[in-house]
């Protein structure tokens, strides 16, 4: 039976090369939108950060820093598909209208 | 219930796949986002399925996370994207650092068996990178919104000061992966990575920073990905590892296109050469007027823009858009040149020249559009130069000798739009403006390209 870290980093190899060999083909048209995508993916961390807060043992220290990383992640989030998006409609192949 | 949220997360991890996948052409990004937007919707709402104590604490982080976040996405310019950028790599390692912190006091009651090998060394590595790429990236936006010199800053022995730092945060971290209840040693070691966050960036230069911002976005990934191996959440390892990958293999372009290794950009503060290069005497150029600009535009069929980080401090990218229109309809043929570093972050300058409504089939990479120049009649630089330099080409003694470059000088005839001769970041002397076959056009580029465009409908009239 494999342990949690032997799982774990398992699923690391084949994520990072699943992930090189996809961001690899990315336009580099698309550089900038890319990243504020793939930043808006990695605020991930609000997952953790529930978890903490959402713990029965959550002291008042790990709900204050569990509040402000929400908040952080949220934000990435928020915000980080919505430019990703906003930057993604500029992009027009032929005349458009003005 | 278990078992049901495992299911979601592996939905929501094949989602972030797909997001990133469809990035692959503009035609289907959208789509990308929105795959992005269900996984991460999935993610929470699985989550939240088994973990909602203290929901009104998650829902007011989320309500001002939210009350934050949109504004930022709608009123931010697109100019300021890097420092946008920036921010968010400083909020998601903030993040991902204080629930690194948080899981290691509230998880002291049971050191001994929750706080034991690769767990702790997880949360040490998440710590240690969310805290110094909050700080690195809390400097890359106050070098790039210009509130800190964008010049390096640079001092004695910094490597040697900055290499110890880094080795005694390092040495308390693995202190603590072998005594995790030594919880004194905690806020130092944050502190320290806190600090190692600002003497990192600080030395690094404003044309360095597409590099560094690629650099700090993978710091942020990675640092997500060691809270997966802490949590034992897989669907946080895949996301961080995406983003890692992704935050890698930009840097890696970057450094390509610059000719440089990273241990270069990091510790190489590339504005120090400008001592050895500014001994250059007086050599002549030719100047001209936006209306000899323009009647020379107007006489070529095929013109390449060249535009650098100097349009988007200027703000020229919609006179950009005029003057493209105006040469498009007396049917000229005109591209864009789009150098891989040009502006502050991967491409920057394609985002700029579309929020212009420029079509996107007009702005050519590099090495598509290499072959193009000694075709085409007038080169118009606006606001780059170290990527236009052909000592990069020729020069061995040149610091930026190898870096690839645009072969502006390679076109028949090459007009600059600069504001004085002054040398460009990197402190070099640029040989492409002293060819007899190059026009100085002096000036700001936003002012010099809309006296352009003045100057040639009053030409057809005539």
């Amino acid at each position: 039976m494999a342990s949690n870290l032997e799982i774990g980093l398992m699923v690391f190899m084949l994520a990072t090369f699943v992930g090189l060999e996809v961001i690899r083909k990315v336009s580099p048209l698309l550089h900038t939108p890319l990243m504020s995508l793939t930043n808006a993916i990695s605020a991930i961390s609000v997952v953790g950060a529930i978890l903490i807060i959402s713990n029965e043992e959550a002291t008042t220290l790990s709900k204050v820093l569990g509040f402000i990383a929400i908040t952080a992640a949220v934000t990435n989030i928020v915000s980080g598909f919505l430019i990703t998006d906003r930057m993604l409609k500029m992009f027009k192949k032929r005349e458009g209208k003005r | 219930m278990d078992s049901l949220v495992n299911y979601i997360y592996i939905l929501s991890g094949a989602l972030f796949i797909l997001s990133l996948k469809w990035m692959n052409s503009p035609a289907s990004a959208r789509r990308g986002v929105f795959a992005g937007e269900a996984g991460m919707l999935l993610a929470i709402g699985g989550t939240l399925i088994n973990h909602h104590q203290n929901w009104e604490w998650i829902l007011a982080a989320f309500f001002i996370g939210t009350a934050v976040g949109v504004p930022i996405a709608y009123i931010m310019p697109m100019t300021a994207v890097p420092q946008r950028t920036a921010m968010s790599h400083a909020c998601g390692a903030l993040a991902a650092a204080l629930v690194g912190t948080a899981e290691f006091y509230q998880r002291q009651p049971h050191a001994d068996t929750e706080l034991r090998g690769f767990v702790m060394v997880a949360l040490v590595i998440e710590t240690l990178l969310g805290f110094l790429t909050f700080t690195g990236s809390l400097m890359a936006m106050g070098k790039l919104q210009e509130i800190l010199p964008s010049r390096p800053i640079t001092y004695r022995n910094q490597n040697l000061i900055n290499g110890v730092l880094f080795a005694i945060a390092l040495g308390l971290g693995v202190r603590l992966v072998m005594v995790p209840t030594d919880t004194i040693l905690f806020p130092i070691f944050a502190g320290l990575s806190l600090i190692f966050g600002v003497l990192l960036i600080l030395p690094i230069g404003g044309a360095d920073m597409p590099t560094v911002i690629a650099l700090l976005n993978s710091y942020a990934g990675l640092s997500a990905c060691a809270m997966g191996f802490a949590l034992n959440n897989h669907l946080l390892v895949i996301a961080g590892a995406l983003d890692g990958s992704s935050g890698l293999i930009l840097s890696i372009i970057m450094c390509k296109a610059m000719n440089r290794s990273f241990t270069n950009v990091l510790f190489g503060a590339f504005g120090q050469l400008q001592v050895s290069a500014a001994k250059t005497e007086q050599r002549s150029y030719r100047s001209a007027s936006a209306e000899e600009a323009a009647a020379v535009l107007e006489a070529s069929s095929s013109v390449i823009i060249v535009p650098g980080y100097g349009l988007a401090v200027a703000q020229a990218q919609h006179k950009i858009r005029d003057l493209f229109d105006s040469l498009m309809k007396r049917g000229i043929d005109v591209k864009f040149a789009i150098h891989p570093v040009a502006g502050r972050m991967p491409g920057h300058m394609n985002v700029l020249l579309a929020e212009a409504d420029i079509p996107y089939d007009r702005l050519i990479e590099m090495d598509d559009i290499n072959g193009e120049f000694p075709q085409c009649d007038v080169a118009l630089v606006i606001g780059a130069n170290d990527v236009t330099n052909p000592a990069a080409r020729t020069d061995k003694s040149s610091p930026i000798y190898g870096m690839p470059i645009l072969d502006v000088d390679r076109a028949r005839t090459v007009m600059v739009i600069k504001r004085s001769m002054s040398p460009g970041f990197a402190g070099i002397d640029n040989d492409l403006y002293y060819m007899d076959k190059t026009l100085m056009l002096f000036g700001d580029a936003k002012a010099f390209v809309s006296e352009i465009v003045k100057e040639l409908p009053a030409r057809v009239g005539a």
